[in-house]
């Protein structure tokens, strides 16, 4: 039996179509190859060990950023301290206690809001709480800021994976006479842990690449010292402030940090969204 | 029985004080720019201050028309950029695509937006800014630059390839992943069905894309091309390198202009009081238009 054929022009034109949306995924994947390949290329000529173990230098004579990558370290592992645990309970509270209930749709839109925030909008306003008031940038302001980045970020995802556990299953526990917290902490965290764990990950990766809301916060500082009380040095500002300046030797270690900052992020996204498939 | 109550009752305290952190960490950042811009308010009023194309030290005159047209340019320009590639990987991926490439190739496209701004900057500034200065504005300008009326806005009046079109582009880039997901995921909720029934017609499948799925995913590509938009429009760190900061009257797009987010990243550090105070206003009117335009996005998407 013959089948009729589609007129000629109905077949070019889908031909066409598919063609160019073929183009434009090639054309998408070409752009993230053409970036990365250019951060490698800049990037690998002044990577060097010198980069993380030494303190920085005038322009003319080496050093390194040692202070800047241990204090980007420091303030996002002091905000996920801060904001993950505080972003699980909000999740919690949205999807347990909170279930069902309208104030939980409304902190939910807030969340929301909190999360397409601009992030030079949270910068701006940590300034004006705890920069302005304490006299200087300091470190603790640079946490506060990522934190608030971070807290909407690991609500969403805390709140959706628990309403993702089967409520029967809290139920079960319930009639075996656990209270509701026993039955949240031991059940339903459990059945959710990769996932926040991922969420939590996913987080830090979007903060770690974070530069506006530090600029006016923790700021820079030339030295390292553990303590948050002052300004803390952190990569990404130290590459928007060397990019900036005239001299090529600071340019380059621009280029290499941000070889290294990039490196480091989308490891934690490849990471972050390859679990997230594993688990289905 | 009664420590179980306990217990229960500051877990639940607990998961309600993270609840209200969020609440008033959103609101406490309302509060703050209203408060930090209130003197600015006071001084250069609302229309006042958005019409104002006054950026001017000496006389502690400043006005938000030039930083709002330059960041609703570059969004703009962006958005138009980036859709019509981000529908094309949107269709490649949930039509054209082979199962077993479908992951990484989503997942490449996705790290586009995971690379930091401020690596985007850098990566404009010295590679895109130079490469367009090179060969893409010359060409725009002999092409267009002889138009009528308009043309004197595609020609290069200054040197350094820092300006609006190459900030479009950086933010382009930028939200591609953002549309293409969300693109993506409206093409997906089209009955599987419904496709079929269309090709079961005859139709092929660039009919079928336009005639079946594209009414029902509409909404969804418009919703995400609004939070696109509101992404660029908030974009910083990209923005503040190649946009060339300069306040002065836009003679064309190939010349440094402003964005609301380029002043504030460049100037927020050494401002006298009033300028400060404006910048917070500005910091405001950009919630502000956060607010509207997540609202007027989650309209389109239908989420809660």
């Amino acid at each position: 039996m013959r089948t009729s054929k589609p007129h000629w022009g109905r077949v070019w034109r889908n031909r066409v179509a598919l063609t160019l949306a073929t183009l434009s995924a090639v054309f998408g994947l070409a752009l993230l190859f053409i970036i990365l390949y250019d951060i490698l290329r800049h990037g690998l000529s002044a990577l060097s060990l010198d980069l993380l173990t030494k303190d920085p230098a005038g322009p003319m004579s080496g050093g390194g950023l040692k202070g800047a990558f241990l204090g980007q370290g420091l303030l996002t592992l002091v905000a996920t301290l801060v904001g993950a645990p505080l972003g699980i309970l909000a999740g919690t509270y949205l999807a347990e206690y909170g279930r069902d209930k309208k104030i939980s749709k409304v902190i939910l839109s807030i969340c929301d809001l909190a999360m397409s925030l601009p992030s030079i909008v949270v910068g701006v306003f940590v300034y004006s709480l705890l920069v302005k008031p304490l006299g200087g940038f300091n470190g603790w302001a640079g946490v506060v800021a990522l934190a608030i980045i971070m807290i909407p970020l690991v609500t969403r995802t805390t709140e959706s994976l628990l309403s993702m556990v089967p409520w029967t299953l809290r139920e079960a526990a319930l009639a075996l006479g656990s209270s509701y917290h026993v039955v949240i902490i031991k059940i339903v965290y459990r059945k959710a842990a990769s996932g926040i764990l991922t969420g939590v990950l996913l987080a830090i990766a979007r903060v770690a690449g974070e530069t506006a809301p530090l600029m006016f916060t923790s700021f820079n500082n030339n030295h390292f010292e553990f303590s948050l009380s002052r300004p803390v040095a952190s990569v990404t500002v130290t590459v928007f402030q060397y990019a900036g300046s005239p001299y090529a030797t600071w340019i380059d270690q621009a280029w290499a940090a941000a070889l290294v900052v990039t490196a480091v992020v989308l490891f934690l996204n490849i990471i972050g969204r390859m679990a997230v498939k594993w688990r289905g | 029985m009664n420590t179980k109550k306990t217990a229960n009752l500051i877990f639940f305290l607990m998961t309600g004080f993270g609840a209200a952190s969020l609440v008033f960490m959103t609101a406490g950042i309302l509060v703050t720019l209203v408060v930090e811009s209130w003197p600015g308010i006071e001084r250069f009023g609302v229309i006042k201050f958005l019409l104002s194309r006054d950026w001017n030290y000496a006389k502690e005159s400043f006005g938000a028309a030039r930083p709002l047209t330059g960041a609703i340019l570059a969004a703009v320009m962006a958005v138009a950029m980036a859709t019509p590639v981000a529908l094309g990987v949107a269709i490649f991926l949930t039509e054209l695509c082979p199962a077993k490439l479908k992951g990484s190739v989503a997942l490449a496209i996705e790290l586009l937006a995971a690379i930091p701004s401020v690596i985007y900057g850098l990566w404009g500034l010295f590679v895109l800014a130079p490469f367009l200065e090179k060969y893409f504005q010359p060409l725009v300008g002999k092409v267009l630059g002889d138009v009528p009326w308009i043309g004197g806005y595609f020609q290069t009046k200054m040197a350094g390839g820092l300006n609006l079109v190459t900030a479009s582009m950086i933010l382009g880039v930028m939200i591609l992943p953002f549309i293409a997901s969300l693109a993506r995921e409206g093409f997906a909720q089209v009955p599987e069905a419904l496709k079929e029934s269309a090709y079961g017609l005859g139709a092929t499948r660039w009919e079928t894309i336009r005639a079946v799925v594209w009414p029902s995913a509409q909404k969804a590509v418009m919703g995400g091309i609004i939070m696109a938009t509101g992404r660029a429009l908030g974009e910083t760190m990209a923005v503040a390198y190649v946009i060339g900061n300069r306040h002065g009257a836009l003679e064309s797009l190939f010349s440094p202009y402003v964005t609301v987010t380029s002043v504030i990243a460049n100037e927020f550090n050494e401002a006298g009081p009033i300028q400060m105070s404006a910048l917070f206003y500005l910091t405001l009117a950009l919630f502000l238009a956060n607010l509207l335009i997540l609202s007027l996005a989650k309209r389109l998407l239908r989420r809660t």
